[in-house]
Protein backbone atom coordinates (compact mmCIF):
# COMPACT_ATOMS: atom_id res chain seq x y z
CA UNK A 1 0.00 0.00 0.00
CA UNK A 2 1.09 3.39 -1.36
CA UNK A 3 0.70 5.54 2.27
CA UNK A 4 3.08 8.54 2.45
CA UNK A 5 3.54 11.42 5.01
CA UNK A 6 5.30 14.40 4.19
CA UNK A 7 6.20 17.42 6.67
CA UNK A 8 7.58 20.40 5.82
CA UNK A 9 5.56 20.83 2.10
CA UNK A 10 2.84 22.59 1.08
CA UNK A 11 1.09 24.16 -1.90
CA UNK A 12 2.20 27.90 -2.04
CA UNK A 13 -0.12 28.88 -5.02
CA UNK A 14 -2.33 27.51 -7.53
CA UNK A 15 -3.82 29.22 -10.99
CA UNK A 16 -6.20 27.88 -13.74
CA UNK A 17 -6.91 28.53 -17.35
CA UNK A 18 -9.88 27.65 -19.46
CA UNK A 19 -10.80 28.44 -23.28
CA UNK A 20 -13.22 31.08 -23.39
CA UNK A 21 -15.52 28.70 -25.92
CA UNK A 22 -18.77 27.68 -24.16
CA UNK A 23 -20.44 24.75 -25.07
CA UNK A 24 -23.75 24.39 -23.84
CA UNK A 25 -25.42 21.03 -23.05
CA UNK A 26 -28.82 22.28 -23.86
CA UNK A 27 -27.62 22.40 -27.46
CA UNK A 28 -27.01 18.28 -27.41
CA UNK A 29 -30.32 17.99 -29.20
CA UNK A 30 -28.45 15.44 -32.45
CA UNK A 31 -27.57 13.38 -29.62
CA UNK A 32 -29.48 13.08 -26.54
CA UNK A 33 -33.55 13.04 -27.33
CA UNK A 34 -34.47 16.25 -26.60
CA UNK A 35 -37.09 15.28 -23.63
CA UNK A 36 -33.80 13.58 -21.85
CA UNK A 37 -31.65 16.46 -22.47
CA UNK A 38 -32.86 18.35 -19.14
CA UNK A 39 -32.73 15.12 -16.72
CA UNK A 40 -29.22 14.49 -18.53
CA UNK A 41 -28.06 18.08 -17.36
CA UNK A 42 -29.83 17.40 -13.71
CA UNK A 43 -28.16 14.34 -13.62
CA UNK A 44 -24.45 15.16 -14.74
CA UNK A 45 -24.49 18.33 -13.26
CA UNK A 46 -23.08 19.77 -16.15
CA UNK A 47 -24.50 23.05 -17.94
CA UNK A 48 -21.58 23.81 -20.17
CA UNK A 49 -18.40 23.38 -20.87
CA UNK A 50 -15.36 25.21 -22.33
CA UNK A 51 -13.77 23.87 -25.35
CA UNK A 52 -9.81 24.71 -26.59
CA UNK A 53 -9.38 25.86 -30.24
CA UNK A 54 -8.17 23.64 -32.62
CA UNK A 55 -4.59 25.55 -32.09
CA UNK A 56 -5.36 25.71 -28.20
CA UNK A 57 -3.25 22.76 -26.94
CA UNK A 58 -3.46 22.03 -22.44
CA UNK A 59 0.33 23.11 -22.43
CA UNK A 60 -0.81 26.80 -23.76
CA UNK A 61 -3.22 26.34 -21.19
CA UNK A 62 -0.56 25.77 -18.42
CA UNK A 63 1.86 27.95 -19.69
CA UNK A 64 -1.04 31.21 -19.23
CA UNK A 65 -1.63 29.71 -16.03
CA UNK A 66 2.16 29.19 -14.68
CA UNK A 67 2.68 32.83 -16.15
CA UNK A 68 -0.19 34.25 -13.70
CA UNK A 69 0.95 32.12 -10.69
CA UNK A 70 4.25 33.54 -11.21
CA UNK A 71 3.28 36.96 -11.91
CA UNK A 72 0.87 36.75 -8.80
CA UNK A 73 2.81 35.89 -6.43
CA UNK A 74 6.60 37.67 -7.66
CA UNK A 75 8.12 34.04 -8.50
CA UNK A 76 11.63 34.80 -10.22
CA UNK A 77 11.57 32.01 -12.89
CA UNK A 78 15.00 30.68 -11.60
CA UNK A 79 13.68 29.77 -8.41
CA UNK A 80 11.85 26.50 -9.73
CA UNK A 81 14.07 23.82 -9.40
CA UNK A 82 12.10 21.30 -10.92
CA UNK A 83 8.49 20.96 -13.46
CA UNK A 84 6.39 18.62 -14.18
CA UNK A 85 3.71 17.91 -16.58
CA UNK A 86 0.89 16.15 -15.89
CA UNK A 87 -1.86 15.44 -19.17
CA UNK A 88 -2.83 12.87 -21.48
CA UNK A 89 -3.08 15.11 -24.40
CA UNK A 90 0.81 16.40 -24.62
CA UNK A 91 1.84 18.21 -27.78
CA UNK A 92 3.99 16.08 -29.13
CA UNK A 93 4.57 12.08 -28.48
CA UNK A 94 8.53 13.10 -28.75
CA UNK A 95 9.73 14.95 -27.05
CA UNK A 96 8.10 15.34 -23.22
CA UNK A 97 6.06 18.49 -23.13
CA UNK A 98 7.38 19.57 -19.90
CA UNK A 99 10.58 20.09 -21.89
CA UNK A 100 9.20 23.05 -23.63
CA UNK A 101 7.02 24.30 -21.01
CA UNK A 102 10.69 25.11 -19.29
CA UNK A 103 11.99 26.80 -22.17
CA UNK A 104 8.73 29.22 -22.84
CA UNK A 105 8.63 29.64 -19.32
CA UNK A 106 12.13 30.88 -19.10
CA UNK A 107 13.01 28.78 -16.32
CA UNK A 108 16.62 27.60 -16.40
CA UNK A 109 18.53 24.98 -17.92
CA UNK A 110 19.47 23.82 -14.60
CA UNK A 111 15.47 23.00 -14.44
CA UNK A 112 14.63 19.15 -14.01
CA UNK A 113 11.73 18.33 -16.05
CA UNK A 114 9.33 15.67 -17.18
CA UNK A 115 6.40 14.35 -18.10
CA UNK A 116 3.51 12.33 -16.21
CA UNK A 117 0.56 10.05 -18.15
CA UNK A 118 -2.61 9.21 -15.88
CA UNK A 119 -5.99 9.30 -16.73
CA UNK A 120 -8.38 11.33 -13.71
CA UNK A 121 -6.28 10.38 -10.79
CA UNK A 122 -3.24 12.39 -12.46
CA UNK A 123 -3.34 15.26 -10.19
CA UNK A 124 -2.85 13.04 -7.00
CA UNK A 125 0.28 11.03 -7.85
CA UNK A 126 1.68 14.36 -9.74
CA UNK A 127 1.11 16.32 -6.82
CA UNK A 128 2.11 13.48 -4.61
CA UNK A 129 5.67 13.38 -6.88
CA UNK A 130 5.87 17.12 -6.33
CA UNK A 131 5.74 16.86 -2.53
CA UNK A 132 8.59 14.20 -2.62
CA UNK A 133 10.70 16.37 -4.94
CA UNK A 134 9.74 19.35 -2.63
CA UNK A 135 11.21 17.43 0.37
CA UNK A 136 14.41 16.13 -0.79
CA UNK A 137 17.95 18.19 -0.24
CA UNK A 138 18.70 20.55 -3.26
CA UNK A 139 15.11 21.51 -4.11
CA UNK A 140 12.90 24.00 -2.68
CA UNK A 141 10.41 25.08 -5.73
CA UNK A 142 8.56 22.70 -7.63
CA UNK A 143 6.12 23.62 -10.38
CA UNK A 144 2.97 21.03 -11.43
CA UNK A 145 1.35 22.11 -14.42
CA UNK A 146 -1.73 19.79 -14.86
CA UNK A 147 -3.51 20.23 -18.32
CA UNK A 148 -6.06 18.22 -20.32
CA UNK A 149 -7.69 18.81 -23.36
CA UNK A 150 -10.14 15.77 -23.90
CA UNK A 151 -12.12 17.28 -26.60
CA UNK A 152 -9.46 16.82 -28.90
CA UNK A 153 -9.52 12.87 -28.07
CA UNK A 154 -13.52 12.85 -27.43
CA UNK A 155 -16.12 12.21 -30.43
CA UNK A 156 -18.74 14.76 -30.64
CA UNK A 157 -21.51 12.05 -31.29
CA UNK A 158 -20.13 9.89 -28.53
CA UNK A 159 -23.26 10.16 -26.20
CA UNK A 160 -21.29 8.84 -23.08
CA UNK A 161 -18.35 11.09 -23.38
CA UNK A 162 -18.86 13.68 -25.07
CA UNK A 163 -21.33 15.47 -22.53
CA UNK A 164 -18.93 15.06 -19.67
CA UNK A 165 -15.48 16.62 -20.69
CA UNK A 166 -14.40 20.50 -20.99
CA UNK A 167 -10.65 21.42 -21.43
CA UNK A 168 -8.59 23.42 -18.54
CA UNK A 169 -5.02 24.25 -17.72
CA UNK A 170 -3.51 24.71 -13.98
CA UNK A 171 -0.34 25.32 -12.41
CA UNK A 172 0.54 24.45 -8.55
CA UNK A 173 4.03 25.58 -7.00
CA UNK A 174 4.71 23.11 -3.70
CA UNK A 175 7.54 24.63 -1.87
CA UNK A 176 9.35 24.03 1.68
CA UNK A 177 7.92 25.71 4.54
CA UNK A 178 6.38 26.30 7.44
CA UNK A 179 3.49 23.05 6.53
CA UNK A 180 2.18 20.73 8.64
CA UNK A 181 1.50 16.90 7.69
CA UNK A 182 0.23 15.60 4.16
CA UNK A 183 -0.79 12.40 4.01
CA UNK A 184 -1.34 10.45 0.13
CA UNK A 185 -2.61 6.98 -0.34
CA UNK A 186 -2.91 6.27 -3.94
CA UNK A 187 -4.24 3.00 -5.42
CA UNK A 188 -4.12 1.13 -8.93
CA UNK A 189 -6.02 -1.69 -9.92
CA UNK A 190 -4.46 -2.56 -14.00
CA UNK A 191 -7.38 -5.45 -14.29
CA UNK A 192 -9.69 -2.55 -14.91
CA UNK A 193 -7.70 -1.27 -18.14
CA UNK A 194 -10.40 -2.10 -20.45
CA UNK A 195 -12.96 -0.14 -18.85
CA UNK A 196 -11.31 3.37 -20.07
CA UNK A 197 -9.60 3.05 -23.10
CA UNK A 198 -8.02 4.58 -26.21
CA UNK A 199 -7.61 1.24 -28.59
CA UNK A 200 -4.92 2.84 -30.85
CA UNK A 201 -1.14 2.91 -29.68
CA UNK A 202 1.81 0.66 -29.79
CA UNK A 203 0.17 -2.20 -29.07
CA UNK A 204 -2.34 -1.50 -31.70
CA UNK A 205 -0.56 0.60 -34.02
CA UNK A 206 -2.20 3.30 -35.98
CA UNK A 207 -3.25 2.47 -39.31
CA UNK A 208 -5.29 5.09 -41.90
CA UNK A 209 -8.28 2.56 -40.48
CA UNK A 210 -7.83 4.14 -36.82
CA UNK A 211 -8.72 7.06 -38.07
CA UNK A 212 -11.84 5.94 -39.71
CA UNK A 213 -15.32 6.66 -37.17
CA UNK A 214 -17.20 3.81 -37.17
CA UNK A 215 -20.98 3.28 -34.85
CA UNK A 216 -20.13 1.52 -31.89
CA UNK A 217 -21.82 0.41 -28.80
CA UNK A 218 -25.09 1.46 -28.47
CA UNK A 219 -24.89 3.78 -31.73
CA UNK A 220 -22.29 5.65 -30.40
CA UNK A 221 -19.47 6.65 -32.95
CA UNK A 222 -15.94 6.77 -32.48
CA UNK A 223 -12.41 6.02 -33.73
CA UNK A 224 -9.51 4.13 -32.13
CA UNK A 225 -7.77 6.86 -31.40
CA UNK A 226 -10.89 8.77 -29.35
CA UNK A 227 -11.83 8.03 -25.89
CA UNK A 228 -14.20 4.85 -24.74
CA UNK A 229 -15.94 4.29 -21.65
CA UNK A 230 -18.01 1.59 -20.14
CA UNK A 231 -19.80 4.21 -18.02
CA UNK A 232 -21.27 1.59 -15.64
CA UNK A 233 -17.99 -0.08 -14.95
CA UNK A 234 -16.53 3.46 -13.94
CA UNK A 235 -19.57 4.32 -11.64
CA UNK A 236 -19.39 1.03 -10.18
CA UNK A 237 -15.50 1.52 -9.63
CA UNK A 238 -15.55 4.84 -8.11
CA UNK A 239 -18.81 4.20 -5.72
CA UNK A 240 -17.17 1.25 -4.39
CA UNK A 241 -13.44 2.33 -4.28
CA UNK A 242 -13.61 6.05 -3.36
CA UNK A 243 -15.53 6.04 -0.37
CA UNK A 244 -13.75 3.06 1.30
CA UNK A 245 -10.11 4.68 -0.21
CA UNK A 246 -11.12 7.97 2.04
CA UNK A 247 -12.50 6.55 5.15
CA UNK A 248 -9.00 4.87 5.23
CA UNK A 249 -6.70 7.56 4.70
CA UNK A 250 -8.70 9.51 7.89
CA UNK A 251 -8.43 6.03 9.74
CA UNK A 252 -5.17 6.47 8.80
CA UNK A 253 -4.46 9.96 9.67
CA UNK A 254 -6.73 9.68 13.04
CA UNK A 255 -9.22 12.21 11.27
CA UNK A 256 -13.12 12.03 10.59
CA UNK A 257 -14.80 14.21 7.98
CA UNK A 258 -15.31 17.08 10.64
CA UNK A 259 -11.82 17.94 10.54
CA UNK A 260 -11.45 18.79 6.54
CA UNK A 261 -12.38 22.14 5.96
CA UNK A 262 -12.84 21.64 2.37
CA UNK A 263 -13.04 18.02 0.11
CA UNK A 264 -12.02 18.55 -3.48
CA UNK A 265 -12.80 15.59 -5.29
CA UNK A 266 -12.15 15.14 -9.33
CA UNK A 267 -15.40 16.55 -11.01
CA UNK A 268 -16.05 13.22 -12.47
CA UNK A 269 -20.04 14.11 -12.28
CA UNK A 270 -22.43 15.64 -10.42
CA UNK A 271 -24.73 12.28 -9.72
CA UNK A 272 -21.28 10.35 -8.36
CA UNK A 273 -20.10 13.03 -6.51
CA UNK A 274 -23.16 13.57 -4.27
CA UNK A 275 -23.83 9.78 -3.86
CA UNK A 276 -20.09 10.12 -1.99
CA UNK A 277 -20.60 13.17 0.00
CA UNK A 278 -23.94 11.39 1.36
CA UNK A 279 -22.07 7.86 1.84
CA UNK A 280 -19.21 9.33 4.09
CA UNK A 281 -21.56 11.68 5.66
CA UNK A 282 -19.93 14.71 4.76
CA UNK A 283 -21.26 18.25 5.11
CA UNK A 284 -22.52 19.20 1.42
CA UNK A 285 -21.23 23.27 2.29
CA UNK A 286 -17.23 21.68 2.95
CA UNK A 287 -17.48 20.25 -0.92
CA UNK A 288 -16.96 22.59 -3.82
CA UNK A 289 -17.95 21.98 -7.20
CA UNK A 290 -17.28 23.99 -10.52
CA UNK A 291 -18.95 20.63 -12.85
CA UNK A 292 -21.66 23.25 -13.71
CA UNK A 293 -19.06 25.63 -15.44
CA UNK A 294 -16.60 23.79 -16.55
CA UNK A 295 -17.52 19.81 -16.95
CA UNK A 296 -15.15 16.77 -16.26
CA UNK A 297 -11.20 18.27 -17.05
CA UNK A 298 -10.05 14.88 -16.73
CA UNK A 299 -6.90 15.38 -13.70
CA UNK A 300 -7.03 18.87 -14.24
CA UNK A 301 -10.57 19.33 -12.44
CA UNK A 302 -9.16 19.27 -8.72
CA UNK A 303 -7.18 22.15 -9.18
CA UNK A 304 -9.44 23.91 -11.32
CA UNK A 305 -12.46 23.47 -8.77
CA UNK A 306 -9.96 25.04 -6.07
CA UNK A 307 -8.80 28.00 -8.34
CA UNK A 308 -12.67 28.39 -9.53
CA UNK A 309 -13.91 28.28 -5.94
CA UNK A 310 -11.82 28.77 -3.56
CA UNK A 311 -9.97 31.98 -4.86
CA UNK A 312 -9.25 34.09 -1.91
CA UNK A 313 -10.82 31.74 1.22
CA UNK A 314 -7.55 29.76 1.63
CA UNK A 315 -6.04 32.14 3.76
CA UNK A 316 -4.35 30.73 7.11
CA UNK A 317 -4.47 27.37 8.10
CA UNK A 318 -6.77 24.78 6.43
CA UNK A 319 -7.42 20.86 6.19
CA UNK A 320 -8.19 20.07 2.73
CA UNK A 321 -9.00 16.35 1.82
CA UNK A 322 -8.29 15.57 -2.46
CA UNK A 323 -9.40 12.36 -4.43
CA UNK A 324 -9.11 11.53 -7.72
CA UNK A 325 -10.16 8.29 -9.52
CA UNK A 326 -9.83 7.26 -13.15
CA UNK A 327 -8.65 5.09 -15.99
CA UNK A 328 -6.22 2.72 -15.10
CA UNK A 329 -7.83 2.00 -13.04
CA UNK A 330 -6.23 4.24 -10.76
CA UNK A 331 -7.65 6.14 -7.62
CA UNK A 332 -6.26 8.25 -4.69
CA UNK A 333 -6.67 10.54 -1.95
CA UNK A 334 -4.45 12.97 0.01
CA UNK A 335 -5.13 15.16 3.45
CA UNK A 336 -3.19 17.90 3.27
CA UNK A 337 -1.96 20.57 5.53
CA UNK A 338 -2.85 23.92 3.56
CA UNK A 339 -1.07 27.23 5.20
CA UNK A 340 -1.87 30.42 3.37
CA UNK A 341 -2.48 29.44 -0.04
CA UNK A 342 -2.49 31.91 -2.86
CA UNK A 343 -5.20 31.05 -5.44
CA UNK A 344 -5.47 33.27 -8.28
CA UNK A 345 -8.92 33.32 -10.06
CA UNK A 346 -9.68 31.16 -13.01
CA UNK A 347 -8.48 33.26 -16.32
CA UNK A 348 -9.15 32.77 -20.21
CA UNK A 349 -6.94 31.84 -23.14
CA UNK B 1 -33.64 -9.55 1.81
CA UNK B 2 -36.27 -10.30 -0.55
CA UNK B 3 -38.02 -10.11 -4.44
CA UNK B 4 -40.38 -7.60 -2.70
CA UNK B 5 -38.46 -5.42 -1.21
CA UNK B 6 -36.33 -5.10 -4.12
CA UNK B 7 -38.84 -4.21 -6.64
CA UNK B 8 -39.69 -1.68 -4.30
CA UNK B 9 -36.35 0.07 -4.43
CA UNK B 10 -35.96 -0.91 -7.52
CA UNK B 11 -38.94 0.97 -8.60
CA UNK B 12 -38.09 3.84 -6.56
CA UNK B 13 -35.32 5.20 -9.08
CA UNK B 14 -37.97 6.27 -11.36
CA UNK B 15 -39.48 9.34 -11.55
CA UNK B 16 -42.29 9.14 -13.95
CA UNK B 17 -43.20 5.40 -13.89
CA UNK B 18 -45.86 4.02 -11.53
CA UNK B 19 -44.01 2.29 -9.06
CA UNK B 20 -46.76 -0.94 -9.12
CA UNK B 21 -46.54 -1.10 -12.90
CA UNK B 22 -42.97 -2.86 -12.02
CA UNK B 23 -43.05 -6.68 -11.37
CA UNK B 24 -40.33 -8.96 -10.94
CA UNK B 25 -40.62 -10.09 -14.23
CA UNK B 26 -41.16 -6.78 -16.19
CA UNK B 27 -38.39 -6.54 -18.54
CA UNK B 28 -36.68 -3.36 -17.02
CA UNK B 29 -35.25 -2.18 -20.19
CA UNK B 30 -38.79 -1.75 -22.14
CA UNK B 31 -39.86 0.63 -19.45
CA UNK B 32 -39.91 3.96 -21.38
CA UNK B 33 -38.25 5.70 -18.41
CA UNK B 34 -34.73 3.70 -18.50
CA UNK B 35 -32.03 5.35 -19.81
CA UNK B 36 -28.14 4.97 -18.94
CA UNK B 37 -28.35 7.42 -15.92
CA UNK B 38 -31.03 4.81 -14.70
CA UNK B 39 -28.91 2.06 -14.95
CA UNK B 40 -26.28 3.95 -12.97
CA UNK B 41 -28.75 4.50 -9.86
CA UNK B 42 -29.52 0.81 -9.98
CA UNK B 43 -25.51 0.68 -9.75
CA UNK B 44 -26.12 3.08 -6.64
CA UNK B 45 -29.50 1.36 -5.27
CA UNK B 46 -27.33 -2.29 -4.93
CA UNK B 47 -24.10 -0.83 -3.79
CA UNK B 48 -25.91 1.46 -0.94
CA UNK B 49 -28.86 -1.55 0.19
CA UNK B 50 -27.05 -4.45 0.07
CA UNK B 51 -23.44 -3.27 -0.16
CA UNK B 52 -23.31 -5.67 -3.39
CA UNK B 53 -21.35 -4.82 -6.48
CA UNK B 54 -23.08 -4.29 -10.34
CA UNK B 55 -20.91 -4.55 -13.42
CA UNK B 56 -22.22 -3.41 -16.92
CA UNK B 57 -22.53 -6.83 -17.87
CA UNK B 58 -24.29 -7.88 -14.62
CA UNK B 59 -27.03 -4.84 -16.14
CA UNK B 60 -26.28 -5.51 -19.92
CA UNK B 61 -27.08 -9.01 -19.89
CA UNK B 62 -30.38 -9.07 -17.14
CA UNK B 63 -33.59 -9.25 -18.93
CA UNK B 64 -36.02 -8.94 -16.16
CA UNK B 65 -36.22 -7.09 -12.74
CA UNK B 66 -36.00 -10.26 -11.03
CA UNK B 67 -32.49 -11.29 -13.25
CA UNK B 68 -31.11 -8.03 -11.30
CA UNK B 69 -32.32 -9.62 -7.78
CA UNK B 70 -30.82 -12.81 -8.61
CA UNK B 71 -27.48 -11.37 -8.93
CA UNK B 72 -27.36 -9.37 -6.17
CA UNK B 73 -29.02 -12.89 -3.90
CA UNK B 74 -25.84 -14.76 -5.00
CA UNK B 75 -23.46 -11.86 -3.80
CA UNK B 76 -24.81 -10.75 -0.44
CA UNK B 77 -22.74 -12.10 1.90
Amino acid sequence: MAKITFHGVGIKALSACVPPEVIYNKDLGYLVPEEEIEKTINNIGIIERRIAAPDVMASDLCYKAAQQLMADNDIAPDSIDVLLFMSQTPDYRIPATSCLLQHRLGLPRETMCFDISLGCSGYLFALSTAFAYASMEGINRVLLLDGETFSKIVNRRDKVDWPLYGDAGTATLIEKGDYGDSTFMLYTDGSGEDTLKIHAGMRNPITPESCVEREQEDGNIRSDLEVYMDGMDVFNFAISKVPKSIKQLLKEAEKSVDNVDYLIFHQANRFMMDFFVKKLKMDPDRVPYCIHKYGNTSSASVPLTISSELCGKLDGNHTMLMSGFGAGLSWGSALMSMHDCKVSPVIEY
Amino acid sequence: MNLEQFIENFAGLFDETEPDTIKATTQFKDIEEWSSLVALSVIAMVDEEYDVEFHGDDIRNSNTVEDLYDIVLSRVE
